[in-house]
């Protein structure tokens, strides 16, 4: 493994914060995983694994003022965004202390003070709806930059290509994030993109373009840095395309047999989390630090089952609250 | 007889009606290399290859207007969709396209196309991936809806379906794919529109369909115990209607109460409950009643779930309440 060396202290202390919130998801995920094996999550869990240095490199791109859309694989762009775990690991639990109060489950978690808006449970229709969001920040004359996350799966539907061409012709604050972990669901993506480079479309759209590697949250950050910074001066959206790698299958119950075992492996050799913590220890950090930390976030995900655990359901007089705003 | 599960007689129904007719072929997601998301479709690819049973991109508005276009030459597609819930990206071509091909064009075109997936609410998959939409599809003249409700009225409409020479809404219940029933070994269809007492009573009529048939029929047999017959109408289809079959019974029990998964406005229990009272609203004894879901998305909580989908306790109660 090629390892960029963390040059000074403050790199070094930065990619110890991104390892920091990588192990945060993983570790969220993995006992999640477990609390949905014996039947205290319900519906879908579509986990995350492996792809933890595009959500965190990402959003680190990112000020608070921006906003982040996300599918139904949000667990991991949600902790990146710094939201507590307890209450996501309640909102898993279907508890009232949930990010969505029980309302909306693994796939909708949403968070309006932290610019979350949410997981979306329809592949690709959450691509307008974050085109959306930037068309108001532009008619607002506000700074906001949207990032949209979404699988290869979805560079196929109509709404990215109405989503994206609607960006590029108003020139909006906007960057999609391509995650492509290469199936969506047991599809591998040469049996669904004619063209494999997703990140080429941008060109159906006049629109910027780049094409990174997933392993290296550093990098990640840096690129979409860039896209950021660019919608931010106006200069309009910009198509990344990460390639990333899910460990598991395509949800809990998935037992992904359409892929072999080498292949896995190999990708596994690629994991960011040990990369990130290869580099730590050549930036000079000591593995008995980097023990401790991940002892600390295990503490702190105990911490979150517990409380989701112990939150109390939603009062059942919520059942028809919410289905029209209230009156203010 | 053969014990099948719900999605085996699916299947069987499609292998046998694509072994005689190569014009058919089946087209979705996962449909193929992945034997289907609910495994309808399980051994299908080795049997007719590529070429008849293709998997798609996730591009729902696209594959419904291939299957429509290509119905317009003479193919007869099977178009899967992975849930109802994402049919709603290909309304466009199933609305505007398929139902009105045949009589925008003056009868040129035939539609023998048949969408089918599963449907309806539970499972604790919230607010996008819980909701039964036969009420939608419905309310379009142009195609015809299909709900079965047990293995041997799935294989039956199913092929029916598949031979029609129009576009045909075929919601199976995604709750019900392992339930098991007896399906008779021989070949045989059962005609769209003609619906079927699946229990006989003499004080009041269930009108239902799908999933929601076990709701029904559970309260009959908590009623029973308490002195009350129960007379249950499995529609089997909703677009034909078999009219007749609830205002027979409807004239028998005096009673009628629609159950269905749902939601109640604009729901389709609306519509029988307009039939009832104007057909046969001299034999009512009690206005006709609903129980549905509630009026409300889906919550992920269990709890919330549970209180928002209709049940046996619920269909018994309102019985009770008419009987009084
Ligand atoms: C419109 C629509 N079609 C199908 C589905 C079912 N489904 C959910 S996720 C998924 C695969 C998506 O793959 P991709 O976009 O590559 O994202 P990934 O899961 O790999 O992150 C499918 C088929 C859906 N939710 N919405």
């Amino acid at each position: 493994m090629v390892s960029s060396i963390p040059k000074d202290s403050q790199s070094v202390s930065e990619l110890q914060e991104f390892y920091r919130q990588m192990v945060l998801i993983r570790k969220f995920e993995e006992a999640a995983a477990k609390a949905y094996s014996v039947g205290k999550i319900g519906g879908f869990l579509h986990l995350y694994i492996g792809q933890e240095a595009v959500g965190v490199g990402s959003i680190a791109a990112l000020t608070p003022h921006d906003y982040i859309v996300s599918t139904y694989r949000d667990h991991g762009h949600a902790l990146a965004r710094g939201l507590h775990p307890n209450p996501l690991m309640a909102e898993l639990f279907g508890k009232a202390t949930g990010i969505s109060k029980g309302n909306g489950g693994s796939m909708h978690f949403f968070d309006k003070n932290a610019h979350f808006m949410g997981g979306h449970g329809i592949v690709g229709g959450h691509i307008s709806l974050a085109a959306g969001i930037a068309f108001a920040s532009k008619y607002k004359k506000e700074d906001s930059v949207t990032i949209c996350f979404f699988g290869e799966g979805a560079a196929n539907i109509g709404s990215f290509h109405e989503g994206l061409n609607l960006a590029a012709i108003w020139k909006l604050p906007v960057v999609f994030i391509c995650e492509n972990n290469h199936y969506a669901m047991g599809t591998p993506e040469y049996r669904a993109l004619a063209v494999k480079d997703v990140s080429v479309r941008a060109y159906a759209y006049d629109m910027a373009r780049d094409h990174i590697e997933g392993d290296e949250v550093r990098k990640v950050r840096d690129h979409v840095k860039v896209a950021v910074d660019r919608a931010r001066r106006g200069e309009g959206p910009t198509l990344i395309e990460v390639s990333t790698y899910r460990f598991r299958g395509h949800s809990m119950s998935d037992p992904a047999k359409y892929r072999t075992k080498e292949e896995l492996d190999a990708y596994k050799k690629k994991d960011p989390l040990m990369r990130a913590r290869h580099e730590l220890e050549l930036g000079g950090i000591k593995p008995e630090v980097l023990d401790k930390l991940e002892i600390e976030i295990q503490t702190q995900i105990d911490e979150a089952y517990a409380f989701a655990e112990s939150s109390p359901e939603p009062p059942l007089s919520q059942l028809h609250k919410y289905v029209y705003a209230e009156d203010k | 007889m053969a014990v099948l599960t719900y999605r085996e007689a699916l299947n069987r129904a499609m292998v046998e009606e694509m072994e005689k007719d190569p014009m058919i072929y089946l087209m979705g997601e996962e449909v193929g290399h992945y034997q289907g998301a609910y495994k309808v479709s399980q051994g299908m690819l080795d049997k007719f290859g590529e070429e008849r049973v293709i998997d798609t991109p996730i591009s729902e508005n696209g594959f419904a207007g291939i299957g429509v276009g290509s119905a317009m030459v003479g193919l007869r597609p099977i178009i899967e969709f992975m849930t109802w819930n994402f049919s709603l990206v290909a309304i466009d071509q199933i609305i505007n396209s398929a139902a009105k091909m045949n009589y925008m064009s003056g009868g040129q075109f035939p539609m023998p196309i048949v969408f089918r997936g599963a449907g309806g609410a539970g499972g604790r998959l919230g607010a996008q991936h819980s909701q039964a939409f036969e009420s939608w599809y419905a309310h379009c003249p142009g195609l015809k809806v299909v709900c079965p409700a047990t293995p041997k009225d799935a294989y039956g409409l199913l092929k029916s379906s598949i031979r029609d020479n129009n576009p045909t809404i075929f919601i199976e219940s995604e709750v019900l794919y392992g339930s098991k029933g007896e399906v008779p070994e021989q070949e045989y269809t059962i005609p769209l529109g003609l619906g079927e007492i699946k229990r006989k009573g003499t004080d009041i009529t269930i009108v239902t369909w799908s999933r929601a048939l076990s709701f029904a029929e559970e309260a009959a047999i908590i009623l029973e115990k308490e002195g009350i017959s129960v007379e249950i109408v499995d529609l089997r289809s909703l677009r034909p209607l078999d009219e007749n079959l609830i205002y027979e019974s409807v004239k028998k029990t005096n009673r009628a109460i629609v159950v269905e998964e749902g939601w109640p406005v604009a729901g389709f229990g609306a519509q029988i409950s307009h039939l009832i009272q104007k057909n046969v609203f001299s034999y009512l004894d009690h206005p006709v009643e609903r129980v549905t879901q509630m009026d409300v998305p889906m919550s992920y909580a269990a709890n919330l779930e549970r209180m928002s989908l209709p049940n046996a306790n619920r269909v018994a109660d309102t019985i009770r309440e008419m009987l009084r």
